[in-house]
């Protein structure tokens, strides 16, 4: 028998890391736990369980069992140290940034992010005094000529919603540690089945887990995973890890918790005094749609490279911005980040401008016009009119919105149905 | 430096083996890394005797201090090292001193204290060695605890989960 220890495959975790059978029942699917609550078993129990002295539950807003094994199968299956769930992707996002953020400081961010993070960091962010700067994310160096003495993070989508921009994470991560801050990843697009950014360099990943992971358009959801490799203590930049919190009685988390820290913080001060936490039914779903997260992903690559190749090829369309196109200026990058394929959604735009947009969209069949992505069903959505709405023109175009810009997301379906809806809407915008 | 890889089996081992641990470099400050292991260890049914120097005939968590390995009184399984690196060397050496008076067969070494070279000699005289680690956290890993955190713990079993104590 080996020495070493057991290491699993993708496939395996999907479908089992974090869920053991209940100790109480042997039920062999992740109940729901459907309560708020959880007796002590004396006033020294309740005491160690307030300390964190003890592992265990005491409230569903901060721990519960049901969302703590989907919180063990995404830092699983991102190889990382710990995660926090919660209530959506943009709770997760601010839990992220709320453990290592105090007022006054800054962060830089890629320019290409889903428009709803855009409106978070510009506008929302900005209230609490966290100072965001956004930069064209295709050359690295231009993260470096934006961090200042207050820059906290890095923060990027590594394969963007929807601009089909990737970026070349090793990269920035190398400009994030030289600065001595840590990169954060929204991995949403990419799911761990097609993308890992923790093996290249990453320190944070996070997800909205309402899309490619929950899988079928059910549940909302976000998480936060930690790699557990980047050290805190290395500076004075992140007191809020590292000097003792008044938040918890004095307690220094890095100190006490190690590489468990940020997770403990971001769990018993975030989660605690804010509230976003995941529903346990949601993360039953989750989890329930995570086991096929292998299966769902290879589909639909095989789709949209087959739309993508179709649409190039459709005499109403101006160009498409797939990266799994040999003209894409990302080919090369997707080839190393994400040989599996670059995902499932992408953008194309139409000759016929605005018009054409709110054409097609309105006469698609099989395709559901909505703001979502990474769904069972293929989506379609014209930016302008909708996401990217309370932008600029200047934001939608920076952030790959422009007027003629539909984005779509490629369903699990027959591939030669969804192909057929695009081209009678497509005759139909045309008309 | 390399890594330190120690198979699960090795860890359930001696977490189920020990019953006495003297824990050097113990606590009385409740929010000292000591201070949370010490206290989670003898919920789990650990006898924990505190070794240290200042806190010497203190009472910690119900146990009386004491300022080394030889001042304390009966056996002892395991020595846990709350030390920094350089220091453990010492403790290691007494540990070494004292293991058939005492009946210690683990040191155990915390998380961010790794002594090679005291760990060979601890080897070459017969006792089992873990460095690197928190007896708080493997137990806990190992019991599914640390995953009621969102921890990973790189435990996948399809059976269903059995204290080991």
């Amino acid at each position: 028998m080996s020495n070493a220890p057991k290491r699993y495959g993708f496939e395996t975790l999907a479908v089992h890391a974090g869920a053991t059978p209940d100790p109480t029942t042997g039920a062999r699917n992740t109940p729901i736990y459907q309560t708020v609550s959880y007796v002590y078993d004396s006033a020294d129990h309740a005491a160690s369980l307030f300390n964190l002295q003890t592992y265990g539950f005491i409230y569903s807003r901060i721990t519960n069992p049901t969302v703590s094994v989907l919180e063990e199968r995404v830092a699983a299956l991102e190889d990382g140290r710990a995660a926090v769930a919660a209530a959506s992707g943009h709770a997760a996002q601010f839990l992220a940034f709320f453990s290592i953020l105090e007022p006054g400081d800054s962060f830089v961010a890629s320019q290409n992010l889903y428009g709803g993070s855009v409106t978070q960091f510009g506008h929302s962010f900005k209230r609490l005094g966290w100072n965001v700067r956004f930069v064209d994310p295709t050359d690295p160096e231009n993260f470096r000529a934006a961090i200042g003495s207050d820059t906290k993070a890095i923060f990027i989508e590594a394969l963007s919603n929807p601009g089909g921009v990737i970026v070349d994470v090793e990269a920035v991560a190398a400009v994030a540690h030289q600065a001595g801050i840590p990169l954060i990843v929204d991995n949403t697009l990419a799911s761990p089945y097609l993308l890992r950014p923790f093996d290249w360099g990453a320190d944070l990943v996070i997800h909205s887990t309402t899309k490619y992971l929950s899988g079928h358009g059910t549940s909302m959801g976000g998480i936060v995973v930690d790699s557990g490799r980047f050290d805190w203590g290395a500076s004075d930049k992140f007191p809020g890890l590292t000097k003792p919190d008044p938040a918890y009685h004095g307690l220094a988390f890095w100190e006490t918790f190690g590489d468990l820290g940020y997770a403990m913080k971001t769990r018993a001060v975030g989660l605690r005094d804010f509230g976003p936490a995941m529903a346990p039914m949601n993360a039953f779903l989750t989890i329930t749609g995570i086991e096929t997260l292998p299966l769902r992903m290879d589909r639909h690559i095989a789709n949209a490279q087959a739309v993508a190749e179709f649409l190039t090829r459709h005499p109403a369309v101006a160009w498409v911005s797939y990266a799994g196109l040999e003209t894409s200026p990302f080919h090369a990058l997707a080839r190393k980040y994400l040989p599996k394929g670059p995902g499932a959604v992408f953008t194309c735009g139409l000759k016929g401008g605005y018009d054409a947009g709110v054409k097609l969209v309105e006469a698609c069949e099989l395709f559901s016009h909505l703001a979502n992505v990474g769904d069972t069903r293929s989506l379609i959505l014209h930016p302008a009119s909708t996401t990217h709405r309370q932008l600029t023109d200047a934001q939608r175009v920076k952030a790959g919105a422009g007027p003629d810009v539909i984005r779509l997301s490629i369903g699990i379906e027959t591939a030669d149905d969804l192909i057929r809806d695009l081209a009678d809407g497509l005759a139909a915008a045309t008309r | 430096m390399e890594p330190l890889v120690y198979p699960d089996a090795l860890i359930r081992r001696v977490l189920h083996a020990v019953r006495t641990i003297a824990m050097v470099g113990a606590s009385a400050n409740w929010v000292r890394p000591s201070f949370f292991a010490m206290k989670y260890l003898q919920e789990k049914g650990y006898r924990v005797i505190p070794v240290n120097p200042q806190a010497a005939g203190q009472t910690i968590l119900g146990e009386t201090a004491h300022a080394g390995l030889a001042d304390i009184p009966g056996p002892v399984d395991m020595v846990d090292v709350f030390r920094n690196s350089e220091a453990a060397g010492a403790v290691v050496d007494e540990a070494i001193r004292l293991k058939d008076a005492k009946g210690i067969a683990v040191i155990w070494m915390q998380l961010g204290v790794r002594n090679d070279e005291a760990a060979r000699r601890a080897e070459a005289a017969g006792l089992t060695v873990v460095m690197d680690r928190c007896p708080k956290i493997e137990f806990g890993r190992l019991h599914h605890e640390l995953s009621w955190s969102g921890v990973n713990s790189r435990v996948i079993t399809a059976k269903r989960p059995r204290m080991m104590r």
